[in-house]
């Protein structure tokens, strides 16, 4: 499945049907064709479509693409200590192209705890009940898109009262001869009072070849169930992603959210959305931006409020170079059964360029009369008299901008609970605020 | 040690200072004195380097190099500290690592490899019974919300972990209940030796009861306009500024 020209044509009128995929599941292919259909309805948006007013896909879009379903690629160790994470203890799930590679894998065994392929998991009744169901995905053309054609992805499980003793790390590899759209797509299920560490980090194909990632994870807690997910997006310039996780949280559910949009995928769009449908949860959504060059980084969040008593914090950071661009969107929704709600948002940036430029809006829908909630927005310049105070101490500029990037960061990796993982961040933000340096 | 010679500054387009001439040797305490908007603080400021000032006329030369040919950074490499009027908060940088940073920088410019966590923590110890500085601050973020007093310590505190030539004290003084003022006072007087110099800036003679100058210089008007001892200061506490700005004007108008 190839476009010759504009892949924004080719989706848009000549994409052949899930039934045409070589490996069309028979399980999963009543959702994919559903979700085909949608697709076809909804149509890919434009400027014009108010979800993507700051985005203009098109752009993104006008290159030609391979389908990359069946490309299998292979993997060097070096992309793949490119994509991990010095000193992590983990479990490694291995996904090339979305397809996960068992030997170079270490899954969890023996408990209650199993990772397995999408594909292999198509007749699992979980994944029969909540596979492209999430309401929130419903309106979305890029997932249903990625519903209908994906690639293949994880099925991860976790039974009541299940725990891992180190986090499950991620890993996706890109790779492809030429520009290649991949979709890779998951499904996390915690059962009650089941808990979880899940990293996901990635690493792009080559630089002569555009990857145009289009991914999709959907994320169900039982009751009681706590997730911690930490998305690390890092890869090279030429590589565009559309990223949506969709989560639904019922009672007493915990769910802590973690997006790290680190250099230079030129493209990133996030659609990060919670529905809360259970009452007494907790939801902390977490992200930091450091963008440079001509990357435009676009973050909507989505927290709905569905049901009374559940707290939500959203705290969004980004650090703005060049000519790079970002765009916040953060949308609280909260109904009005949803009494006693706690909802908060911030979204604070950092601009280090005349010319990098945030456009951010919080959008509070409150139906519901006795709830907390508040936004709030910063745009701000390095000062300088921060600046000068560390140089005057013998500190070189380079090592005192990075203080200062560490220090506007802190509040987000602060919460980071994994050592390895905070080290590895505060080695990108050196890396950045060097690289920023000496440009 | 420190050599100024017909310094001219200016900010934003304003003369500042206009012809200052000093010389600092080792082991000396100066105390430099005036009346507001003299010129005291941009003095210390084109020393440290701060950006926003031009100089326009003249030299500073410290331990046989230019001055003003520096990065703020490498002045204070070279030995050079400015303990700030007005200490930066700076939130999420511990105290701890931020002088650990600074530590190994100074160290690194003259090929001296990173001090070991042991041996640093040794003398930080060291230097806070030195300087009563409150253990509990170290892991604190830089300053933030420290009291007046614990920020003006903290830059004496600094001073004495990062062992320079020359420090220059601009209104340490300030803000300071007694109390403060005479333990910041005597975390200074620990430190002066032989080998180091000091200038003090200040509006006050209280503080010089308790550092004792060797020179006192009156700037007016981006000059100094008069030079002598101790007995300046008190004779400054006494009279006041504005005998010494007829004289200027007097000899002006000759």
């Amino acid at each position: 499945m190839t476009s010759d020209k504009s892949f924004y044509e080719f989706i848009s009128n000549g994409v052949p049907g899930p039934e045409q995929k070589v490996d069309a599941d028979n399980a999963i292919l009543p959702a994919r064709k559903l979700a085909f259909g949608r697709f076809k309805e909804l149509g890919l948006p434009t400027v014009k479509t108010e979800e993507w007013r700051y985005t203009n896909i098109q752009r993104y879009l006008k290159d030609a693409f391979t389908l990359a379903q069946e490309e299998q690629g292979t993997v060097t160790a070096e992309q793949l200590k490119a994509a991990g994470i010095p000193q992590l203890d983990s479990y490694r799930a291995v996904l090339v192209n979305g397809r996960l590679q068992a030997d170079l894998s270490t899954l969890p065994t023996g408990g209650k705890i199993t990772v397995s392929k999408v594909s292999d998991a198509a007749g699992n009744p979980q994944l029969q009940a909540w596979f492209d169901k999430h309401p929130h995905l419903q309106s979305q053309p890029f997932a249903a898109l990625n519903a209908a054609l994906f690639a293949d992805g994880l099925f991860i499980e976790a039974g009541v009262n299940a725990s891992l003793d180190k986090p499950l790390h991620i890993i996706h590899v890109y790779t492809a001869s030429a520009n290649a759209f991949i979709q890779p797509r998951h499904l996390i299920v915690l059962h009650k009072s089941a808990t979880l560490e899940v990293i996901e980090s990635a690493v792009g194909i080559n630089d002569n070849a555009i990857a145009f990632v289009n991914g999709v994870t959907e994320v169900v807690l039982e009751e009681n169930a706590e997730l911690w997910h930490y998305n690390i997006q890092s890869t090279v310039k030429n590589s565009r992603h559309i990223y949506h996780t969709s989560t639904t949280q019922k009672a007493d559910s915990r769910y802590h959210h973690f997006n790290f949009t680190l250099p230079s995928a030129e493209l990133t769009r996030n659609n990060l959305s919670v529905a809360l449908t259970g009452s007494n949860t907790e939801t902390n959504l977490h992200g930091l931006y450091l963008a440079t060059g001509t990357q435009h980084v676009d973050n909507h969040t989505f927290v709905d409020h569905l049901v009374p008593n559940c707290n939500s914090n959203e705290l969004y950071k980004g650090v703005l170079l060049d000519d790079a661009n970002g765009v916040f969107t953060g949308k609280i929704h909260v109904h009005q059964d949803a009494q006693k709600t706690n909802a908060f948002q911030q979204n604070n940036n950092l601009l280090m360029s005349e010319k990098a430029n945030i456009n951010s809006q919080p959008q509070l829908e409150i139906y519901a009369d006795d709830v907390k909630c508040s936004h709030g927005f910063t745009v701000g310049r390095f000062s300088e008299e921060s600046l000068f105070y560390l140089r005057s101490r013998g500190i070189g500029e380079e090592a005192a901008k990075s203080l200062l990037v560490n220090a506007f960061a802190f509040d987000i990796t602060d919460q980071v609970h994994i050592p390895a993982l905070q080290d590895f961040l505060a080695e990108k933000i050196r890396q950045y605020v060097a690289g920023a340096i000496n440009n | 040690m420190l050599t100024i010679k017909n310094l001219h500054a200016e900010v934003d387009g304003k003369q500042i200072l206009k012809g200052i001439n000093l010389e600092i040797k080792k082991g000396e305490m100066h105390a430099i004195m005036g009346p507001n908007g003299s010129g005291k603080s941009s003095l210390s400021s084109v020393l440290a380097g701060r950006e926003n000032y031009t100089v326009t006329q003249g030299e500073v030369i410290f331990e046989g190099k230019n001055l003003l040919d520096m990065s703020p950074e490498d002045r204070a490499r070279e030995g050079l500290f400015l303990a700030f009027q007005y200490p930066v908060e700076i939130p999420g940088v511990s105290n701890l690592h931020f002088l650990k940073t600074a530590l190994n920088e100074i160290r690194a410019y003259h090929s001296l490899p990173a001090m070991e966590s042991k041996e640093f923590l040794k003398l930080t110890k060291e230097k806070q019974q030195l300087v009563d500085f409150n253990a509990n601050l170290m892991n604190r973020s830089l300053n933030e919300g420290f009291s007046g007093g614990e920020k003006k310590r903290n830059e004496v505190f600094q001073l004495a972990m990062l062992d320079p030539k020359l420090a220059i004290l601009d209104e340490t003084d300030s803000g300071l209940d007694i109390d403060a003022l005479r333990i910041v006072a005597a975390g200074v007087n620990k430190l002066r030796s032989a080998d180091k110099a000091f200038m003090v800036i200040t509006h006050y003679q209280r503080l010089l009861e308790y550092i004792v100058p060797d020179f006192v210089h009156v700037l007016y008007n981006g000059q100094i306009v008069k030079t002598g001892t101790k007995e300046l200061a008190l004779e400054l506490e006494e009279k006041g500024y504005d005998w010494l700005k007829e004289e200027v004007h007097q000899k002006e108008s000759v």
